[in-house]
């Protein structure tokens, strides 16, 4: 995917000098190994920082919530897919935009490549399959479909669904993939199994809140968890209240959700809150036949009531 | 002070011993990171550990810490009353702690143990703890210790600097404190001062060597507070940022906490918690107004108290100890090594969006 840069710099630099956007999201190097850092080009000269390869996890529609300006925003499959989700809540126009989409291939788990080596790694490159990590006295070269993050590894869409400008010729899309494997061995748990399951899950969570705030869906002015008159939820370590918030951030991305991963992309302690939101994907899909922002002409499940609803839970 | 040999074949046999008089604290690997716990009983300290992913700030100061207790049970006579909890100070030790953050608490106490306010809390707590340390032989490439006024055999904070020799560690003792804890480990056995000491010189050496990341402090102090707090990279430094806490929490230097009442049922507890002020509700008043309501202003002041405001009020260099936590894990890599030479360089050239 790093041979995608060039066209991205162009189309980028044609759009500010014409005077399309004011500003085009992407993408800058890191500082450090497998880290981009997420960046707003303002002036054709800027373009140059603009970069793109398998460490782009971080979801672009995050950045676009209530701006004004025209923008110009490079996007993979999952983020097209909350840009999409972001104009049909009302928190960008569809014409303030330039979508610049990415064909992706996936994007490579920081965590699972770190974990793989007892020593620090000093230098990770890519070419199209492989990954190659170094380190104080070792070098290895890695297929890059086996560090996948798993939301990448599962993802059916990764074509940008919607768009102005294609950088490169689509990808072909995975078939026959069990997306939802683990959700359901979680599913077929007791009560109580499902109980200590989710404690033990949560047991490291410092409420940093990264994964709420790295999530384009996360955009209330004041979340549940900061109101103070009345107070919801309590400050502490106190398991419970780790647990509603979790629990209850997940419920608000009902029927909103693509799985991009950029929650536990985000997390420092390394939980995968997306077995919540993913048990409600897979519900979404099973009720409705939803997958979130596919389309611009479709309200949300969520949002709307048709006769046919599935009711059986009323009881 | 003396410096100590200790066999490692007898080092499980010390740590036993000290568990006798002392809780011990020591990092431990969990799934994929490293972080410092209670070690159970004949539960050795990994000290194979790169950096842990949480500092160990916790120990001394717990993400949720009990101060009172008290009953809304009008029926009881002690009712509204806040009743002091009876948290254990008993000893404890952290043992393999590196030197980065031994320092940070020498940082942090600056705030808690002043001549005008005493936090009861941390002071009892940092009292009943010896730190014994252990010297960095292998720093990350996104430590910049030497640069932040510590380095990798730094030994400022520590009561007892451990260094890796082989088949034994050299204990340098540099604190009472230190010196009770090797006498009740019965680590009695005297290095020879002279050839110790130049081991620990070489090592040192070798280590700081190994540093590649550095910052420039020099000019923070001289820079005009308003034209630092003006100066126009905020917007690009700030861009990527999504307010979450994780700088904040994973800093070994960081100290800021909010108190809070929890009720349940009659009986309630008022205990504190790490906050954050890369938080919104970290600053929003009563009215609702928010004077640092963008989260550029929340940005500005993370690294403006760090590296400037620090830096003014204490004068003893900038609020960091360079154990690059924040770099590592910043979900976004904001990076605070090219923050710090963004204000340091303000004004001597004209200010560029520095990529």
């Amino acid at each position: 995917m790093t041979s995608y840069i060039q066209k991205i710099q162009e189309v980028s630099e044609r759009l500010l000098k014409e005077c399309k956007v004011d500003m085009v999201i992407g993408f800058r190097k890191g500082t450090i190994p497998l880290m981009n850092e997420p960046y707003f080009a303002r002036t054709p000269e800027d373009v140059q920082n603009l970069v793109w390869d398998s460490n782009c996890g971080i979801n672009l529609a995050n950045y676009l919530t209530d701006r004004k300006e025209n923008i110009g925003i490079i996007a993979k499959g999952c983020d097209s897919r909350n840009i999409v989700t972001h104009i049909i809540e009302n928190k960008i126009k569809r014409e303030q935009l330039v979508i610049i989409g990415v064909p992706c291939k996936g994007m490579i788990d920081k965590r699972k490549i770190t974990a793989m080596f007892e020593d620090e790694i000093t230098e990770v490159t890519e070419d199209e399959n492989n990954v190659t990590v170094k380190g104080n006295g070792f070098e290895k070269v890695i297929n890059k479909n086996d560090v996948l993050q798993q939301n990448c590894a599962l993802c059916i869409h990764r074509n940008p669904v919607e768009y102005d400008e294609l950088i490169a010729e689509t990808v072909e899309e995975p078939r026959d993939i069990d997306r939802y494997a683990d959700i359901r061995e979680i599913e077929a748990l007791s009560p109580a199994e499902k109980d200590k399951y989710f404690e033990d899950l949560f047991s490291t969570c410092i409420r940093c809140y990264a994964c709420r705030n790295a999530c384009p869906l996360c955009y209330c002015p004041t979340c549940f968890t900061d109101e103070a008159k009345p107070q919801w939820v309590g400050k502490s370590q106190d398991q419970t209240d780790v647990e509603t918030f979790h629990f209850l951030r997940a419920f608000h991305c009902a029927g909103r959700c693509t799985d991009c991963g950029a929650c536990e992309r985000a997390c420092p302690v390394g939980i995968n809150m997306r077995l919540l939101t993913r048990k409600l994907e897979k519900d979404c899909f099973d009720l409705f036949e939803w997958e979130a922002g596919m389309s611009l002409d479709v309200r949300p499940p969520l949002d709307t009531y048709k006769p046919g609803d599935p009711d059986d839970f009323i009881k | 002070m003396k410096i100590f040999s200790i066999a490692k074949d007898k080092w499980a046999d010390g740590l036993d011993r000290l568990t006798e008089s002392y809780r011990l604290f020591g990092p431990v690997k969990e799934e994929e990171f490293y972080n410092f716990k209670e070690l159970a009983k004949d539960e050795a300290p990994d000290l194979n550990y790169l950096n842990t992913r949480l500092s160990p700030k916790a120990i001394i100061y717990p993400q949720s810490e009990t101060m009172f207790e008290y009953s809304l049970d009008e029926s009881r006579e002690d009712h509204h009353i806040m009743k002091e909890v009876d948290n254990s100070y008993s000893p404890q030790a952290v043992i393999g702690v590196r030197p980065c953050d031994a320092k940070a608490f020498l940082l942090v106490r600056l705030n808690f143990d002043t001549p005008e306010y005493k936090d009861p809390y941390w002071i009892r707590a940092y009292e009943s703890t010896t730190l014994v340390g252990l010297a960095c032989d292998s720093p990350c490439s996104s430590c910049f210790c030497t640069t932040a006024g510590c380095g990798p055999y730094h030994e400022e904070g520590m009561d007892i600097l451990l260094v890796d020799a082989d088949n034994h560690f050299l204990a340098k003792v540099l604190t009472e404190k230190g010196e009770k804890l090797i006498k009740a480990a019965g680590w009695d056995r005297a290095a020879d001062e002279a050839e110790a000491g130049k081991k620990i010189e070489t090592g040192k050496q070798a280590a700081e060597a190994k540093i590649s990341a550095f910052v420039n402090t020099d000019r923070l102090q001289e820079i005009d507070t308003v034209e630092l707090y003006k100066a126009p990279f905020w917007e690009d430094v700030s861009f990527s940022c999504i307010n979450c806490g994780t700088c904040t929490f994973v800093c070994p230097t960081c100290w800021c906490f909010d108190i809070q009442d929890e009720n349940s049922g009659t009986s309630g507890l008022r205990m504190r918690n790490w906050d954050s002020c890369m938080f919104p509700l970290f600053t929003v008043h009563g009215t609702g107004h928010n004077p640092r309501g963008t989260k550029l202003h929340r940005v500005r002041q993370r690294f403006m108290h760090k590296l400037k405001y620090y830096v003014d009020k204490y004068d003893v260099g900038i609020q960091c100890v360079g154990c690059g936590r924040c770099v590592r894990s910043c979900p976004v890599n904001i990076d605070i090594r090219r923050v710090c030479d963004l204000m340091n360089r303000h004004g001597t050239e004209k200010d560029s969006c520095a990529a």
